[in-house]
């Protein structure tokens, strides 16, 4: 295994289209909810630890090998708003297509047959880190990092934030991380025997609401 | 009602071990539709705080209510409810007061079960009053529901984060509904101390009052609702009612407090049906 591909697979420039999306932060800088690096890093610590954990958990499952078709089942019921549904498999298939351009496998080809619309994002990106020969935990670090680093960059654009305190959220973070990584790979490790019920489902009601309200705006910079 | 694990034989020195002052309860609720098609309870069990009382009906339906005769649960306590409506039947269940949790005499967490069980071409409500999580409290609910393919549910969840003025317990809650074997909603919720960002910009933002309320209908899957948003009318709160990728709808409601988010989960007026 090469560790250096998580570096690849994490990076934000890697083609999977996520820089289109705030993760939520767009409505939450609407509404004041986020105005500056301290308010930044609370919304998100609460989003890292529910919308992170649930998609850490199906990432670390994905890459331990476990069915992603019931996995993808497993993420419909813990996502129920369908603004959220349908951000996640657009997402899946772009994540779908440039996984297959680098790390090629026939076990992504089958899901991109199985869910040709797109499955959810963070279980291709799992069978991504499997076919890039990487585990469970290095998937449930991408999907993590990546839960938190898209509303940081969204914030940047949206208020002008500094980049330097951005940043710095983001490393603020990093013990939560740990944290939501661990959680989300032991529960990953559970679902052989105990099936996709094992998996974490913790929900934020705020971010499924606003969710909702930021995909009926008529003009919006981001796509979620 | 019994006692677990049973006290041990008193000596005059012994001090009675917190354990033997934990209840744990199961009451037991099951409906069938006799001949008639008149929905009868063979089963109304009620269990140690879980008092069930049979309601005078206008209809075909049967309904119970849930009469909280102790405060529980309290540290430790351990309290089930089981509700089955078998085929065809119509079975309301409601309760007569918000549940309370309560810290206990001795630390540990309580627990809160409910099991409900819907046949073919029955119906359940499952609509109690708030969970209230008073401070210092620690408590895990659970809510699985088990639908048959042609089963239909109504199901109102509400938390309220500490009494009025009161900083919360801690309340994990997790509802998972299985409809025809496969699993149609599976949430989470943690509140409170030690839960990290809980009450974030992200989760709650100072809301202190959640609220769902969980509609299946096999005849969602030809016409699921449409998504729409609600916002209080007199301050603060916000909802939204989504279909669920099911026969399904959902609303969600976040509030300042309990009455908040009961207008609402009111104002969303599911269309059913039924």
């Amino acid at each position: 295994m090469s560790r250096a591909a998580l570096l690849v697979l994490a990076d934000g420039r890697f083609p999977a289209g996520g820089h289109a999306h705030s993760g939520g932060a767009e409505p939450a800088v609407a509404a004041g909810r986020i105005r500056d690096g301290g308010s930044l890093e609370e919304f998100c610590r609460g989003r890292l630890h529910t919308a992170g954990l649930v998609a850490a958990g199906l990432a670390a499952a994905a890459a331990a090998g476990c069915d992603p078709l019931a996995l993808d089942e497993a993420a419909d019921a813990r996502t129920p708003v369908p603004a959220l549904r349908t951000t996640a498999r657009r997402l899946g298939r772009q994540m779908m297509r440039a996984a297959r351009a680098t790390w090629p496998s026939p076990e992504l080809d089958a899901l991109a047959a199985a869910r040709p619309r797109g499955a959810h994002q963070p279980v291709v990106l799992g069978l991504a880190a499997r076919s890039a020969g990487l585990g469970p935990e290095d998937a449930a670090y991408a999907v993590a990092y990546e839960t938190v680093s898209g509303p940081a960059t969204a914030a940047v654009r949206l208020l002008s934030l500094d980049p330097f305190d951005a940043t710095a959220v983001l490393a603020r973070l990093a013990p939560d991380m740990d944290a939501v990584v661990a959680e989300a790979v032991a529960a990953a490790a559970r679902v052989p025997q105990d099936g996709t019920g094992a998996l974490p489902a913790r929900s934020a009601p705020l971010l499924d609401i606003t969710a909702e309200q930021h995909a009926a705006w008529p003009v919006r910079l981001f796509a979620s | 009602m019994t006692l677990a694990p049973p006290p041990p034989a008193p000596t005059a020195s012994a001090v009675v071990p917190p354990a033997a002052r934990q209840l744990r309860a199961t009451a037991r609720i099951a409906a069938v539709a006799d001949p008639y098609g008149v929905s009868r309870l063979p089963v109304l069990d009620g269990d140690g705080p879980l008092a069930l009382r049979r309601l005078r009906s206008h209809d075909a339906a049967a309904r119970v209510c849930v009469v909280g005769a102790m405060s529980a649960p309290v540290g430790g306590d351990h309290l089930r409810i089981e509700a089955t409506a078998g085929e065809r039947s119509d079975l309301r269940i409601t309760a007569a007061a918000a549940t309370i949790a309560l810290p206990g005499h001795h630390p540990g967490t309580a627990r809160y079960d409910v099991a409900l069980d819907v046949a073919d071409g029955a119906r359940l409500d499952w609509l109690p009053e708030p969970l209230i999580s008073a401070a210092g409290s620690d408590l895990i609910q659970t809510t699985t529901v088990d639908l048959a393919p042609t089963a239909r549910l109504v199901l109102r969840e509400e938390q309220v984060l500490g009494r009025t003025g009161e900083a919360t317990g801690r309340l994990a809650a997790r509802l998972t509904v299985r409809r025809a074997g496969r699993v149609l909603l599976d949430q989470e919720t943690a509140y409170g101390p030690g839960v990290p960002g809980w009450d974030s910009s992200a989760v709650l933002a100072g809301h202190r009052a959640v609220g769902q309320l969980l509609v299946v209908d096999p005849a969602f899957e030809e016409q699921p609702v449409p998504v729409r948003t609600l916002a209080a009318s007199d301050g603060p709160g916000q909802a939204v009612i989504t279909p669920l990728a099911g026969p399904a709808a959902l609303v969600t409601a976040v509030a300042p407090d309990a009455l908040a988010v009961r207008r609402l989960l009111e104002a969303a007026a599911i269309p059913t049906g039924w």
